[in-house]
């Protein structure tokens, strides 16, 4: 050991981390590393906003613009708007720095996002991993908050528009909906403590809170230990992979500045968040066809949905289900993500853990209700857009938002319906090959003149992988010991119906046997996998 | 975790073991002739293991990498130098952020394919096995934390002495109050309900040209056009923002015949010009882009759409009321002027709005 070694050890017992967690295994699988990319794309946000804060005045004090952008100059804006251009145009890699942080906020999002459809679809989050499903849940909503915060820091038209619709529909809550906004905006909107009061939460409070969060999130991932695909070899009660000294290291070490200098290239080569093409604030300008960013824009797509004259007195006090209704709506999809592994273990009782990952076929309700809920969300978030749909295919503003809200309602129900029997018909396939082995194309004649195809037999290897995953039964109501079946218990029951009424089981012994002795058993190439 | 190891993996590590379970499987379907798990398939060689010739060759491209990325960090750095800023000259920035942000990229993306090449060539590729073990403690671990717990309640008398504790639970809640009424100060002390229903407009002030703020002559208002207007006052307001995102309006001139005004508000347009608030009673966009020919409105943050005939009332999109009118009139010089301010609040509904 070396002397620097002994040193820290002697003062720290550090060898006892390092024997723990040095040798940690990890599975491999191109799809486990979009928690890493969303991991990383954090590290080159913090790297790059640490940058941007020595520079950005948080500031909504006014001034008249004197820097090096001639459109600009005399015009007056806040002293937030003035240092962002300052950031862009006067100070070397200023601009480069902004473009990362922005590049790389967008894609910490949307890796958290692929990462969250991940973890739903192969079903990681089963027992024992329900909380740290939760701890991710906050991570996105704190990533969106992050985002929202950022966008709106420079002062300039589109983040001033983007605040205002927020201010309308903070306003739009009964009651106190009103004196948030009063309070929130410092007075009347804008004012001249929002930016101030943002970026206290941008850069200190948001980070902060993400940090404790993602560090929770790890460390039950190393408690937890990863999940891993079915194969040969790897059983609930194991781990395969590589360990974390040196090989996951490398990898992921090298994954990082793979990520970091991904993220720079995009940087060095495209423009994002061109404020000086907006302007600074003005409560009065036109700005048809502007965007907010895109993670945002299914919560503009459902306000958009709405119906005109959705807003009624009642005893004096307005109420204004134009706004509320989508942000029920949206709870309501937050929500179910949120608490969708509580939902699940509720319903399949099952209280074991589970460490063999799902193929999504395999579990046909939850993809289904999965695609659903991505449906609902793209609905939404098309509907963002409805202008620029409008323009572009040469249709009515009207009868895209028409067609916008008969997807979002009824949109789910079809991705439902489809991804179910696409599903099954998917499990179906695997049974016929785990049966009868892989088509292999030869049609060959029998003797009694009857044409069949060869089919290769499977490895035993390629089988286990197709045969063994998890089946549920729906729930049979039971009277409890009192001899009452409660309400809930029949909710229950109905639910798990709902879940597992349509199923395909997997393939048994007995029936692998028993299709050996088919007659084309026969021909099979070779003898079989055991 | 760290006790794990040292008790035998017996402690319920069953999970999926054909002995009884101890843990409920709820409504799981347990085979009853399971598959035999095969084990692992063998393993296979990679190239760079069996021909040391392409062993030695993944290493030197592995450090030639590592010494790309030096060459491209040093080439950043020469970029910021020889691309500076020239003050007017969009050009030189676009020149800066290109080479800088190349040489960055470049350098960061050789250490990384570098390290992942090394990792998957000349690391060892065989993988490991290690077992799982329940997430919960052992038995025995459990019994002693709940022995703690005890011990600290029997100590402390926590759940004896209920004087203590409910009033320390009290105390607890208490505690949080000042935390909560301390930010009453965020938003200053009149109420906004009022402040709210009152913008610069008032009787005789003038309607005036946005941004520029010069009057405006009825007899310029041609048929037909659009005219984006602040109050006279406003640019020598102190809270220019603020009363501007009240206070903005669009003045429009239709053929006198083509207004359907409701009763009582007959006399607030002037020889068909007519001004509305330009703040969306949606959640408050500008209601900037005027049609011409249909005389509508549409705001273009959700496409809320106002007919200006029919006095703002909505036809489309997800607003609810009309946008508000400002009456207007002329001075004896012939330049528009309001006869009042709003009668009813501008923007977006709230709560009292309507009290
Ligand atoms: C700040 C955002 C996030 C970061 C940086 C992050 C990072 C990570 C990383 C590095 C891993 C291990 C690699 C992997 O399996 O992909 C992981 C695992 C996991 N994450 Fe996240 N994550 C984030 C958000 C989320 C969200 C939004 C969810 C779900 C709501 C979530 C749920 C999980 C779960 C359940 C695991 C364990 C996966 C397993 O063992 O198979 N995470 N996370
Ligand atoms: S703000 Fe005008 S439609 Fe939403």
């Amino acid at each position: 050991m070396g002397a620097a070694a002994n040193y820290i050890d002697e003062r720290t017992s550090i060898s006892g981390l390092v024997k723990e967690v040095g040798r940690k295994i990890f599975p491999d699988h191109w799809s486990f590393m979009l928690g890493e990319v969303a991991l990383y794309s954090f590290v080159v946000i913090l790297l790059s906003g640490t940058f941007l804060t020595f520079f950005f005045q948080p500031s909504m004090a006014e001034v008249t613009y004197q820097g090096s952008y001639v459109p600009l100059k005399g015009i007056d804006m806040s002293a937030a708007m003035q240092s962002t251009l300052n950031i862009s145009f006067d100070i070397r890699g200023g601009l480069l720095f902004r473009q990362i942080h922005h590049w790389a906020a967008l894609l910490f999002i949307a890796a958290i996002g692929l990462h969250m459809l991940r973890i739903y679809f192969t079903g990681a989050f089963r027992k024992p991993r329900e909380l740290n499903w939760f701890i991710g849940f906050v991570l996105f909503i704190l990533a969106l908050a992050e985002g929202f915060t950022g966008y709106s820091l420079p002062d300039d038209l589109l983040s001033g528009n983007g605040l205002r619709i927020i201010d309308g529909m903070v306003k739009g809550i009964p009651v106190i909906g009103v004196w948030i906004s009063y309070l929130l905006f410092g007075g009347e909107f804008p004012g001249t403590a929002i930016v101030s009061r943002l970026y206290s939460l941008h850069i200190m409070l948001l980070p902060a809170l993400l940090i404790a969060m993602l560090g929770a999130h790890l460390l039950l991932l190393v408690i937890n230990k990863h999940t891993q695909w079915a194969g040969p070899g790897k059983t609930n009660d194991n781990v395969v992979g590589v360990p974390v000294m040196p090989v996951f290291a490398a990898k992921a070490g090298g994954f990082f500045f793979i990520v970091f200098g991904v993220i720079v290239l995009i940087a060095s080569l495209f423009t994002i968040n061109p404020i000086w093409n907006y302007g600074p604030y003005d409560p009065s300008p036109v700005s048809a066809g502007t965007q907010p960013d895109w993670y945002i824009g299914f919560a503009d797509g459902a306000l958009r949905l709405a119906p005109p004259h959705w807003e009624v007195v009642w005893g004096g006090y307005t109420v204004s289900f134009n706004i509320l209704v989508p942000i029920v709506v949206l709870v309501g999809l937050l929500g179910t993500v949120a608490f969708y592994p509580f939902i699940e273990g509720w319903i399949t009782g099952d209280k074991r853990e589970h460490h063999i990952l799902d193929r999504p076929r395999n579990a046909p309700t939850r993809t289904a209700v999965g695609a659903a809920l991505m449906t609902l969300y793209a609905a939404l978030w098309g509907a963002a857009s409805s202008d620029l749909m409008a323009t572009h295919f040469k249709l009515s503003i009207d009868q895209v938002i028409h067609v916008m809200q008969f997807l979002t309602v009824i949109g789910p129900f079809i991705a439902f319906w489809i991804t179910k029997r696409v599903c099954l018909g998917l499990q179906k396939k695997d049974r016929e090959i785990a049966l009868h082995g892989h088509e292999s194309g030869r049609i060959v004649r029998l003797p009694g003149g009857e044409y069949i195809e060869v089919h290769t037999p499977l490895t035993e290897y390629e089988r286990w992988t197709l045969v063994s995953f998890n089946e549920y039964e729906p729930l049979m109501v039971r009277p409890n010991e009192r001899g009452v079946v409660t309400p809930l218990e029949r909710i229950r029951a109905s639910i798990s119906g709902f879940f597992f009424e349509d199923r395909i089981s997997p393939v048994t012994k007995a029936e692998i046997e028993a299709s050996h002795h088919e007659s084309h058993g026969a021909i099979e190439e070779g003898s079989g996998g055991h | 975790m760290a006790d794990h190891d040292d008790e035998a993996p017996a402690t319920g590590s069953a999970v999926e073991k054909s002995e009884p379970q101890k843990i409920s499987a709820g409504t799981a379907v347990i085979p009853t002739d399971p598959f035999e798990n095969p084990g692992e398939p063998p393993h296979r060689l990679r190239i760079t293991d069996k021909d040391p010739a392409e062993e030695k060759k993944a290493a030197r491209q592995v450090s030639t990498l590592f010494f790309l990325s030096i060459i491209f960090s040093c080439l950043a750095v020469a970029a910021y130098i020889a691309f500076p800023i020239k003050e007017g000259d969009t050009g030189s920035i676009r020149l800066n952020n290109l080479f800088l942000g190349l040489g960055i990229a470049l350098g960061l993306l050789s250490i990384g394919i570098g390290a992942v090449h090394w990792s998957k060539t000349l690391m060892p590729a065989q993988e490991i096995t290690e077992m799982r073990h329940l997430t919960k403690g052992s038995d025995a671990t459990r019994a002693k934390a709940a022995e703690v717990f005890e011990l600290g309640n029997k100590e402390s008398g926590f759940g004896r002495r209920s004087l203590i504790r409910n009033s320390l639970i009290g105390a607890m809640v208490a505690f949080v109050l000042p935390g909560v009424v301390i930010f009453r100060d965020l938003g200053p002390k009149v109420d906004p309900n009022v402040v709210l229903r009152h913008t610069l407009w008032k009787k005789g002030m003038h309607l005036t040209i946005d941004p520029t703020g010069t009057r405006i002559k009825a007899s310029d208002v041609t048929l037909g056009s659009a005219f984006h207007v602040i109050p006279e006052s406003l640019l020598k307001s102190d809270d220019l923002l603020e009363e501007k995102a009240k206070a903005a309006v669009l003045l429009m001139r239709l053929n006198p015949d083509d207004l359907h005004e409701p009763k009582g508000r007959e006399n607030w347009q002037y020889n068909g010009i007519v001004a509305y608030s330009k703040i969306c009673t949606h959640v408050g966009c500008p209601v900037a882009l005027y049609e011409q020919q249909t005389h509508h409105l549409l705001c273009p943050c959700h496409q809320s759409t106002f007919d200006v005939t029919e006095n703002c009332k909505v036809i489309f999109g997800p607003a609810s009321r009309p946008l508000p009118q400002l009456p207007i009139t002329v001075d004896a010089d012939g330049y528009l002027v309001a006869q009042s301010d709003f009668h009813e609040p501008v923007g977006p509904s709230f709560w009292e709005r309507d009290r």
